[in-house]
């Protein structure tokens, strides 16, 4: 038996609404239909009543799950793609994440956004916007890579406490896949190294860590060993586990699939900068998308985000330095 | 879909409206010396940023607030002062909220009209207008999750905010889950310098309720009686199961959007008009002229209401602020998960 990506995320509210009675789901397509992805398939007639379909009203979507959340429910928002999530941008980093700290109520929402890009997709149902939610106070940011850490971090981010932004990757979907669920997890807040290496760190997360990986094992062959750190979570962000992986190697790449201006590649070269700037052997390297709305067509799509073949020339352009 | 207007002539008599009558009288008498006295405050220099006052609009306000039972949800917002003491928001909260007491619910945090108590169904107001209705929307749709019955919701917001998308997703959505929602919309003619013509063209607001297929309601806004019995009309419907209420009231409001503007901007004409007069004035009018109130009481009213107002004030001035030292500064629950290296 093997499950996909897309199988673990079903999986997890699945096993969310079996387990907790103020678990519910509410978005766009998501009961008889099952979602626009499937990521809710079934789960409408497995749990009567508590898989809404909602009005093609992102704002109010999240406001209603906010209501739902102070009055002690677990909501679980189906964003039909994270790119259309800018239209509850307001009740997300103005209302939900702020909340707690206004009032002393927590605000426990799990927030999906279906993420990155994926041929052929364009402007619109592409984006990346991890760095946006991140730069919010309040806010939980994750970004798993695997099939096991969408599982276990959904369910995570289901029993915590805080507003959490859930970025699955469309690209991971149905490409991905693994023998079993997981039994055990790795804690929220903590990165995984996906390969051991002592020549050169990379830091990626989401459909990147597989990019990266793909670059370590072309690299191997050429006799250089790359470390490959999954971020998990970009907030919180496991410094400590890239300060240690840089005082192995010497070398920083960071690979983010978002718009490169700010973001998540330069909060991680910050850190590094602030806490192991001695660490460093050459200048820290970052690669992300273009600084362009993402393109429709898959030659433009291609070139716009970083892909093994651009990591790995980045990755050599470091060893040089 | 059931139109309803609510004017002066519809008024009775009996002994439990005129109790009640007398009643959201005396909130609105505390809210507009409460409220003036935090002006006063603000002039004086001892208030950090805005005050925003509900002069004119306190009939409106504590018809809604009266309206509404404990356990019932009420998102007001910020010219409800009188609709928030007759739900039961104490009013060492408000004057805490803005002198910015660390005692109070939003413990320097959060200030001035910010305030709530969301566990007891009062919610704290965000300053993007119409982004409340939704969020009792959830409240709502939650307790029809656990089984509880028999509670409703009310927002309040004026007509700027019907500009909202905010406003037109929520209410939409209220309608698609037939949720007890009464939607209570101040047309105070002006948001903040904007006057309705330039905000909708519409010939009333009330009409947009035909088109999200909810119950609508006019109340004329200067009348006590009128907000009474109109927004006991629309929490009665919402309570027997009809849906969403939206409740339009016209009145001007009585002053700048904030204590800091000077309104120049209002028409003078419609100052002159109808619309214009004092609701809080009106119902005194209404009280002495039915002979409901002596004037010895009316006074003594006055005296009560100014004294706890100066009391209130003189405890809280006593208060200390937060202590930027002392804060945790943190802004999870899971305070596990904050970031520990920014």
């Amino acid at each position: 038996m093997s499950i996909t990506y897309l199988e673990a995320i079903r999986a997890a509210q699945a096993r969310a609404l079996a387990d907790d009675p103020r678990v519910f789901i509410y978005g766009q397509d998501v009961g008889d239909f099952g979602g626009a992805f499937k990521a809710t398939k079934n789960l409408a007639r497995e749990f009567p009543g508590r898989v809404k379909d909602a009005p093609i009203s992102e704002d109010a979507i999240m406001g209603a799950a906010i209501g739902a959340a102070i009055e002690g429910m677990r909501p679980i928002i189906e964003m039909q793609f994270a790119d259309f999530s800018t239209v509850g941008f307001n009740q997300i980093v103005n209302h939900a994440a702020a909340f707690f700290w206004r009032t002393n109520v927590p605000c426990p929402i799990t927030i999906r956004l279906p993420s990155g890009g994926t041929s052929g997709s364009g402007p619109f149902h592409s984006q990346s916007l991890e760095a946006i939610y991140a730069h919010y106070p309040g806010l939980i940011v994750m970004t798993p890579a695997t099939v096991e850490d969408a599982y276990s971090m959904l369910l995570e981010a289901v029993a915590i406490d805080d507003p959490v932004i859930f970025c699955e990757h469309k690209f991971l979907y149905y490409h991905l896949k693994a023998d079993c669920l997981p039994t055990e997890a790795m804690p929220v807040g903590r990165a995984r190294i996906a390969r051991a290496g002592r020549d050169m760190t990379i830091v990626a997360y989401s459909a990147m860590v597989h990019e990266a990986l793909a670059v370590a094992d072309e690299l191997a062959a050429e006799g250089t060993e790359v470390e490959v750190v999954d971020l998990r979570s970009i907030k919180p962000l496991d410094t400590d586990t890239v300060v240690a992986s840089v005082a192995r190697t010497g070398r920083l790449l960071c690979v983010g699939e978002a718009f490169p201006w700010g973001g998540v590649t330069a909060e991680v070269i910050a850190r590094v900068a602030v806490e192991g700037f001695g660490l460093l052997d050459a200048p820290p390297q970052r690669l992300n998308a273009k600084d362009t709305p993402v393109p429709f067509h898959p030659d433009l799509w291609s070139v716009h985000r970083p892909t093994a073949r651009s990591i790995a020339a980045a990755a050599r352009n470091l060893l040089r330095l | 879909m059931v139109q309803t207007i609510v004017g002066r002539e519809s008024e009775t008599e009996s002994a439990p409206f005129r109790e009640q009558y007398v009643k959201a009288f005396r909130w609105m008498l505390l809210a507009r010396v409460m409220e003036d006295k935090l002006a006063s405050l603000y002039r004086g220099g001892k208030i950090h940023g805005g005050v925003y006052v509900g002069r004119g609009q306190e009939a409106l306000s504590v018809a809604t607030g009266l309206s509404l039972c404990k356990g019932d949800v009420f998102a007001p917002l910020i010219r409800d002062a009188a609709g928030r003491l007759a739900f039961g928001e104490p009013i060492i909260d408000a004057v805490r909220t803005y002198l910015g007491s660390a005692l109070g619910p939003m413990r320097g945090r959060d200030g001035n009209v910010h305030r709530g108590r969301p566990r007891e169904g009062l919610l704290p107001m965000l300053s993007h207008l119409g982004a409340m209705i939704s969020v009792v929307n959830g409240m709502l749709m939650a307790r029809r999750f656990k089984g509880v019955t028999d509670t409703v919701g009310a927002a309040c917001i004026g007509d700027g905010a019907t500009s909202t998308g905010a406003f037109h997703e929520a209410i939409n959505q209220a309608a698609v889950e037939r949720l007890p929602l009464i939607l209570v919309v101040a047309n105070n003619q002006y948001a903040y310098s904007t006057p309705t013509s330039r905000q909708f063209a519409c010939a009333n607001l009330v009409d947009r309720a035909v088109g999200y297929g909810v119950d609508g309601h006019t109340v004329d806004g200067t009348e006590l009686g009128a907000c009474l019995r109109g927004l006991e009309k629309a929490v009665a419907q919402a309570r027997q199961g009809r849906g969403p209420q939206l409740v339009v009231a016209k009145l001007l409001r009585q002053g700048g959007h904030g204590e800091h503007d000077d309104a120049s901007y209002i028409d003078p004409k419609l100052k002159e008009s109808s619309l214009g007069r004092d609701c809080l004035k009106v119902a005194e009018d209404c009280l002495r002229q039915k002979k409901w109130v002596d004037e010895k009481t009316l006074r003594a009213w006055r005296d009560e209401v100014s004294a706890r107002v100066d009391e209130t004030v003189a405890k809280v001035q006593r208060e200390p602020g937060p202590d930027p030292f002392k804060e945790n500064w943190c802004a999870l629950a899971s305070k596990h998960l904050q970031e520990a290296h920014i």
